[in-house]
């Protein structure tokens, strides 16, 4: 198990250079370095010249880097062109406002998911099965901005029940008023996006219920004359139920490459809508640590999905 | 996917399967054809596309991007513009003609390329096996595991004198990789074949056999795949318009017109900017894979024909 685990972890560390190289080679097609900002009419573009020696910006191309890497390590990913201030402390109040929209959107996900493909799977070909084969292919086929941009206008404009933008409400205070204005401010987005990233949960569960079913154990469980029930609960479900385990990881990947357009239609202030206003203001130091950092997590996501299956699947570790 | 439709399926196409021998294909339209919804939608498709790319013909490019901002904002029905127009003054019926055009147009660009790209790797991939689909395969995975969507919205902000085809090629850099894993594992089944065996035997060459023989077999599921990668890759186009880094500002396109409901002034008062444009991209997206679902279903029948 921790050598799967070890092995996993070892195939991932080229993929984090290359992904490192690769950022870093986008962020100097991007124009504008860290003194633009700071230029008037008045500077001396010769003093400028110096800072930028100063700065190293004249070094070669893997001397930079090799700082680059070096002052990631330390946890510094520069500072923002336009804000002035550390990148990190930028990203870190934006990313908290994303964890709680990613969070929310998973526990309503799955509470969802679950429902709908243990129904789907024991009910096959009947009319709840093919309920939520529509939902499904509807939320599959459609681009989710659709969504979010249909349920603002419904619920958050025309009948006026969650508010159409920020992660709270300026007039909140107290601890509960604080919180409660931040749940009231998630639910719209966080359900929107919960529903949409059903489709993947609900497939594996429905086609493992639909597979097993037919399986020999359950034969022979059903002659021993095991109640229909018990069947169905001990045996189908707690096989049925691990391979979502391991979508855990995609369904946290996905939400983050998806948090890019939920919070721009929603104005939530989290890092995608970050990268968005950056790429607007031309804040380069801070896109290229969120493209890092999106990297990083998807990376992180993956890993986590196969360790899930490697542990709860002992058939992937002997391979 | 339904087990059982499966089933009566495969009897139907058994029972015409003895009376004349149809093709792959054949077999495929006629079960599009009996299916009534994916029929309905597979006219709306042609209707979509007569209107759009009929009406760009009639219509001058310069002069539905044209500015007149005396005109902007009619509502729907008013000043002879049917739809309205928007901050510009543009008719919004021709914008929405010559916006899906060309939201089509790139959702077709791309398909062509990522199809092509992915098929030739997967088949090389697939049908070598070995040393060459490791190599491949890394960097298959590594491409997943990139963030698409933030790379493509930079890339598209600082390529210089940038044009549609950069976004095609944009969008295209991270979406073959799908086809190609999807071929891939297909012609890797198909490998160990009796005929492909067979005509090893016999010394074919490895590029005749990829092309003439192996290529034949899947030619449904590039069919399929290709009908669901062009809904999908105008599902990307019209996302990245939306949040404003898809094609050159003078161009119209699908995404653009929805982007109208970035602001909170137009969702409440002025639903004729967004509003069809999001009802058309809805029914093109459900029609495209409703035909795309039905495809392979009828896929699956002829498959265990075989």
């Amino acid at each position: 198990m921790w050598k799967t685990v070890l092995r996993r972890i070892l195939i991932m560390i080229p993929q984090l250079i290359i992904l490192s190289i690769l950022v870093f080679f986008l962020a100097k097609m991007m124009p504008g370095d860290p003194f633009s900002g700071q230029i008037n009419p008045n500077t001396d573009p010769k003093q400028i010249e110096a800072l930028k020696r100063a700065a190293g910006l004249y070094d070669p191309v893997p001397v930079q880097y090799a700082r680059w890497v070096g002052n990631l390590f330390k946890g510094d990913l520069g500072t923002s062109y336009i804000q002035h201030v550390p990148v990190t402390s930028l990203i870190a109040d934006r990313a908290v406002n994303t964890f709680w929209l990613s969070l929310f959107s998973t526990v309503i996900s799955y509470s969802i998911a679950i429902p709908m493909g243990i129904s789907a799977g024991r009910h096959q070909d009947e009319w709840q099965d093919q309920a939520v084969q529509i939902f499904n292919y509807i939320t599959l086929a459609v681009p989710p901005f659709v969504f979010y941009i249909l349920g603002i206008w419904l619920f958050g404009f025309t009948l006026g029940w969650f508010p159409i933008s920020g992660s709270i409400s300026p007039n909140a205070s107290g601890f509960w008023g604080t919180l409660g204005s931040e749940i009231y401010h998630i639910i719209l987005p966080g359900t929107l996006v919960a529903l949409i990233t059903t489709t993947s949960v609900v497939q594996y569960l429905r086609t493992g219920i639909v597979d097993n079913k037919v399986e020999d154990y359950v034969r022979t469980a059903h002659s021993k004359g095991v109640p229909e029930k018990v069947v169905f609960n001990k045996h189908i479900l707690r096989n049925s139920l691990l391979p979502i385990a391991s979508s855990f990881g995609t369904v946290i990947t996905g939400l983050l490459s998806g948090s890019m357009i939920v919070e721009s239609v929603f104005s939530y202030p989290g890092m995608g809508k970050l990268f968005l206003d950056s790429i607007g203001q031309r804040d380069y130091t801070t896109l290229t640590a969120l493209i890092l950092i999106f990297g990083f997590l998807t990376l992180l996501g993956n890993l986590l999905s196969d360790i899930i299956m490697s542990i709860v699947d002992p058939r992937i570790r002997i391979k | 996917m339904t087990e059982n439709k499966k089933g009566t399926l495969t009897k139907k196409a058994k029972k015409e399967k003895v009376s004349s021998p149809t093709s792959g294909f054949r077999v495929i339209v006629r079960e599009v054809v009996k299916d009534k919804i994916a029929l309905t939608a597979f006219i709306l498709i042609v209707l979509i596309l007569l209107l759009t790319f009929g009406g760009s013909l009639f219509l001058n490019a310069d002069k539905v991007s044209e500015t007149n901002i005396i005109d902007a904002y009619y509502s729907w029905g008013t000043a002879g513009h049917f739809l309205g127009t928007d901050d510009g003054g543009r008719d919004i019926v021709n914008l929405l003609i010559m916006g899906s055009r060309n939201s089509i147009l790139i959702g077709l660009g791309v398909t062509v390329i990522c199809e092509s790209v992915g098929l030739l790797v997967g088949l090389i991939s697939g049908y070598y096996g070995g040393y060459i689909d490791a190599v491949i395969m890394r960097i298959v995975d590594f491409i997943q595991v990139l963030p698409a969507m933030p790379i493509e919205i930079v890339l598209v902000s600082v390529i210089p004198h940038y044009t549609p085809l950069n976004l095609v090629l944009i969008i295209s850099f991270f979406g073959w990789t799908s086809t190609a894993r999807y071929f891939r594992a297909f012609v890797l089944s198909q490998r160990e074949r009796d005929y492909v065996l067979a005509s090893k035997t016999s010394g074919s060459s490895d590029l005749k056999i990829m092309f003439r023989e192996v290529l034949p077999n899947i030619t449904s599921m590039v069919i399929i795949d290709v009908v669901l990668m062009i809904a999908g890759n105008i599902g990307i186009e019209t996302t990245l318009e939306y949040i404003g880094y898809g094609l050159p500002p003078t161009i119209p396109s699908l995404g653009t017109l929805i982007g109208f409901a970035n602001d909170p002034v137009n969702v409440v008062s002025r639903p004729w900017l967004w509003l069809p444009a999001t009802i058309l991209l809805l029914v093109i997206s459900l029609s495209i894979n409703y035909v795309g679902r039905a495809l392979s279903r009828a896929g699956d029948a002829r498959q265990r024909e075989n």
